[in-house]
């Protein structure tokens, strides 16, 4: 721990000589920037409005003249609402994540920094909040929240903050420990300034990776919930609603489900594979 | 077999690990013999090579190294050529090892029951049952009390030293003709050590087994070993009989060792160290005196160039030509 | 051992009243009067007063409350208004099937997953290990309601292999059922699959590293056995105390999969419920399966112990 702040000016360029020296997580990293350059310019690389329907267009396959990836059943183009799609899952998963990692990340630093009866109390109500399947929870809170982008991103995040508080609590935990947050307590810090400025950035490592990882389940609740009705309403391209579309024409037209789920596929996979580079480039030692 | 022929015999022994598209050499050209009943010290820092030298023995080197040149012959054949089959009847059997951390050399999740008896079957034809008493037994030999009950319990329920007597119990189950010690002392408290190593004597000398005694501690062997190997860097620096190397030490690695031993320090107290590390596998220097850089107050043309092991006196072997120049640093 | 059980258990009590609680906030935070979405529109003033003062909707928050965790106490989840049944009979008449689909997934994914994982470790570097790890890998990326789709369009559209939807009878024969079976199955076994074969891979790799295995090796056990009995037991204590995470979002994965599925179990029973807006069902099969996660969770840990005698294997301790 001593020895980190010799090495800073080195630690840098070894983190990414060992992220970049790790295939999958370029490969990662590749459908991550894909996926955000997606939702940045779709307007740009969408040929068409995503909600522009053309009964007479209705189910072309792929490969057709004008439609890439074909039509839905509405006839509207399914490469530009699978583009328009990467929006709602980019901002629900990392909206979601934001969510659930502010709440989590306040709540564990609180229970590891005071103890007690407090830190009894938050992780009894964590553990409660984890005892509820993830996508369980999402429902549920789904129908007391009605439909909607902010409620969907609530939903799934809540079920964030149970993970986030517990792994910043056991950070906490353990750079509580070290002498040099001692010394600042007896030089008479705020209590605040000691959390906020010592403790919390000592735990950002394994958050940004733990987040990376989040955000990936996130995308995939967003589009269960979307494939149950719960989630984003129609017409709004998201991937989870053009998937449950697609399952209604899977005899006639099989390449709507196919290529929505795929794209949900993807995106995930990468953010995992950049994820696990993340972690093993930042802190080998911590496993999954 | 006659008296006069050696029981174990490596000529020339090489060991190279693969690290990338390198091959480092870990062990360069190490010969020596043992004959029955006799011990043999090899001596060295940790990182000189000795531990993998008699891991290849057994051919129980890690997946990334490998025998690169060398006989190992055990009986009169060389164990370099025999298959995986074949060493599993030599392992445990005819050799057997005993290594350095006895926390971590049973396998915490079966009892030491379960393990003594494993070995036994592995190469004796009994029932188990019978296996079961000899386990007993074999404990009690090496001085555990309570044999029966205690035979039961897993490994974290014995201290330290008792762990290493269950792994001495283990190691002379079948009668081996050749015991390999691999720092056997290390990992426990002073007064154990002393223990262990009377009981390794005396199940020895009872039984007339050979020994191989690895130590970083030139202490340990004073009393036990015949023959002494002092090794450094991957290669033997200077080899003779114990006795000799007490005498009449030449190299001065071998010499500073010898000063560093506590019991010859009593009076001042302080423990000289010698100074700097074992170079790690890819920092060897080529075709000089690997020890050179930790005695650098010996000028450099004292060294040879590509330093050779030579016979001084009879059975006494010494590397490279600075011991004739070598002295203590002034302090 | 005993007192450890004792003490695990009275652990729990905190955390199941805020389970309660938790489910209690939520379901009374639905919008609309329950009352009235049950009744339908037709309704008069009076019908929905008389429901109302049924359900104890008139009571306070707090009277409301002590009534929940009464009636929870006596295995009282209240009445379904759309079934007209009480919600532990509709429970206990889909949690078989649920179980069954679980069970057998579970099953499917832990010997397909220490397997693979096994190999890859044994492997490590080589083809097969290439394989496995990218098996995995996209394994536990896979959205799982997708996954399901693409089985039915795969085996059940184009090749009719298996039926696409429903549950088997047990009349029809085993074969009958199993068919029925192994599509939802494999789809539900797919991520906690992947996640024991990444587990098995990390933690094989890890053991055969150890002191012992080398003291095993020197004693001349085979390679095979030192894979199989040495390492294998060490290797299943990171196994076994994930199960119980998997087995919480298996749960979770039911629900979705038994959509697709048509399976007759608690996820349709749940997803069913919210479109019928039947909040006393929503709220007794989420709490079921909320305390049963809870419980599964205390045999893991009780297990652990069994399995490995010493739970904290601390190095080089004196």
């Amino acid at each position: 721990m001593t020895a980190k702040a010799d090495q800073s000016p080195n630690e840098g360029s070894q983190f990414f000589r060992k992220l970049f020296k790790n295939k999958l997580a370029l490969i990662g990293l590749v459908f991550v920037l894909l996926m955000i350059c997606m939702a940045l310019f779709a307007p740009l690389l969408a040929q068409y409005d995503p909600n522009e329907m053309n009964i007479q267009q209705a189910l072309l396959s792929p490969g057709t003249k004008g439609h890439l990836l074909g039509t839905d059943s509405y006839g509207r183009d399914l490469l530009s609402r699978i583009i328009y799609g990467s929006r709602i899952s980019l901002i629900v998963g990392i909206g979601a994540v934001l969510v659930g990692g502010a709440i989590g990340i306040f709540l564990g630093l609180v229970a590891g920094y005071f103890g007690g009866f407090i830190d009894s109390l938050i992780m009894r109500f964590m553990d409660a909040l984890s005892a509820f399947p993830f996508i369980l929870l999402a429902i549920t809170l789904m129908t007391v929240l009605d439909t909607g982008l902010m409620n969907v991103i609530v939903a799934i995040g809540v079920g964030n903050i149970p993970g986030f508080a517990r792994m910043v609590r056991g950070q906490v935990l353990s750079v509580k420990e070290e002498e040099y947050i001692e010394v600042t307590k007896s030089l008479g810090a705020k209590q605040w300034r000691i959390i906020f400025q010592h403790i919390l950035p000592n735990c950002l490592t394994p958050i940004i990776v733990y987040a990376t990882m989040n955000v990936a389940g996130a995308i995939i609740s967003e589009a269960a919930l979307s494939f149950l009705g719960l989630g984003i309403q129609p017409p709004t391209a998201s991937w989870g609603n053009i998937l449950k579309e697609g399952k209604d024409f899977l005899v006639v037209s099989p390449h709507i489900a196919v290529l929505s789920g795929l794209a949900i596929l993807f995106s995930v996979l990468g953010l995992n594979l950049f994820g696990d580079g993340l972690r093993d480039a930042l802190d080998p030692k911590t496993k999954l | 077999m006659k008296a006069e022929e050696p029981l174990l015999s490596v000529e020339h022994l090489s060991v190279e690990f693969i690290s990338g598209k390198e091959k480092l050499r870990a062990v360069e050209d190490v010969s020596f013999f043992l004959k029955k009943g006799e011990v043999l010290g090899i001596v060295g820092e940790s990182g000189s090579g000795k531990s993998v030298a008699v891991t290849s023995i057994l051919k129980l080197l890690p997946s990334n190294g490998q025998l690169a040149a060398g006989k190992i012959y055990y009986k009169n054949q060389d164990l370099a050529d025999f298959s995986e089959k074949q060493m599993r009847k030599i392992r445990g059997n005819e050799i057997s090892m005993i290594f350095q951390d006895p926390m971590t050399s049973l396998n915490p999740v079966f009892t030491v029951e379960n393990q003594l008896v494993e070995a036994i079957l592995l190469h004796q034809k009994v029932k188990k049952s019978k296996a079961r008493e000899l386990a007993v037994q074999l404990l009690e030999v090496v001085g555990i009390k309570d044999a029966k009950q205690r035979i039961k319990l897993y490994p974290h329920e014995f201290s330290g030293g008792m762990r290493q007597r269950v792994m001495i119990a283990m190691a002379i189950s079948s009668n081996p003709s050749l015991i390999i010690a691999d720092e056997p002392t290390t990992a426990l408290d002073v007064t154990v050590q002393a223990q262990i190593l009377n009981l390794l004597k005396q199940l020895q000398e009872k039984a007339n087994t050979s020994m191989i005694l690895i130590t970083h501690d030139l202490e340990v062997v004073a009393d036990m070993a015949d023959q002494i190997l002092i090794m450094y860097a991957g290669q033997i620096v200077e080899s003779a009989s114990a006795e000799t190397i007490f005498k009449n030490p030449l190299h001065p690695y071998t010499k500073l060792l010898i000063r560093s031993i506590p019991a010859a320090n009593k009076k001042s107290g302080k423990l000289p160290v010698i100074e700097g590390n074992v170079p790690a596998l890819k920092d060897i220097p080529k075709g000089t005196c690997r020890f050179a850089n930790r005695i650098p107050w010996i000028a450099e043309d004292e060294h040879e160039q590509d330093p050779k092991l030579r016979e001084v006196e009879e059975d006494h072997f010494v590397r490279c030509t600075c011991y004739q120049h070598f002295h203590f640093k002034e302090e | 051992m005993l007192r450890y059980i004792l003490r695990r258990i009275l652990d729990l009590i905190p955390t199941l009243l805020f389970v309660a609680i938790i489910v209690f906030l939520v379901t009374r935070m639905i919008p609309g009067d329950p009352a009235r979405v049950m009744l339908g529109p037709q309704a008069s003033v009076t019908e929905i007063n008389n429901l109302r003062e049924k359900l104890g909707l008139n009571d306070s928050m707090g009277a409301q409350f002590i009534a929940f965790i009464r009636d929870l106490l006596h295995f009282d989840l209240g009445d379904s208004a759309t079934y007209n049944r009480p919600v532990i009979d509709l429970i206990m008449e889909r949690f078989p099937n649920t179980i069954v689909l679980t069970v057998f997934s579970l099953c499917i994914s832990l010997i397909i997953g220490i397997f693979s994982g096994m190999i890859s470790a044994v492997k490590k570097g080589t083809a097969w290990d290439y394989f496995f790890t990218i098996f995995s890998l996209v394994g536990v990326s896979m959205p799982v309601f997708w996954l399901g789709i693409m089985l039915v369009l795969f085996f059940s559209v184009n090749l009719g292999w298996f039926p696409a939807t429903g549950i088997g009878s047990m009349d029809a024969g085993i074969v009958d059922y199993v068919r029925h079976l192994i599509l939802p199955g494999v789809t539900l076994a797919t991520i906690p699959m992947a996640n024991f074969s990444r587990i098995t891979r990390s933690s094989m790799l890890d053991v055969m590293g150890e002191n012992y295995i080398k003291t095993a090796r020197a004693k001349g056990v085979s390679g095979t056995l030192v894979v199989c009995k040495h390492a294998l037991k060490n290797a299943m204590t990171p196994i076994l105390t994930t199960i119980g995470m998997q087995i919480s979002s298996m749960l979770g994965g039911a629900v979705l999969t038994e959509t697709i599925f048509s399976w007759p179990g608690m996820g349709r029973l749940i997803v069913d419920a919210i479109n019928k807006r039947d909040f006393v069902v929503v709220q007794g099969t989420v709490i079921f399966l909320a305390v049963l996660f809870v419980l599964i969770n205390l045999i893991i840990d009780i297990l652990y112990k069994v399995v490995n005698p010493k739970v904290s294997y601390v190095r080089g301790e004196k």
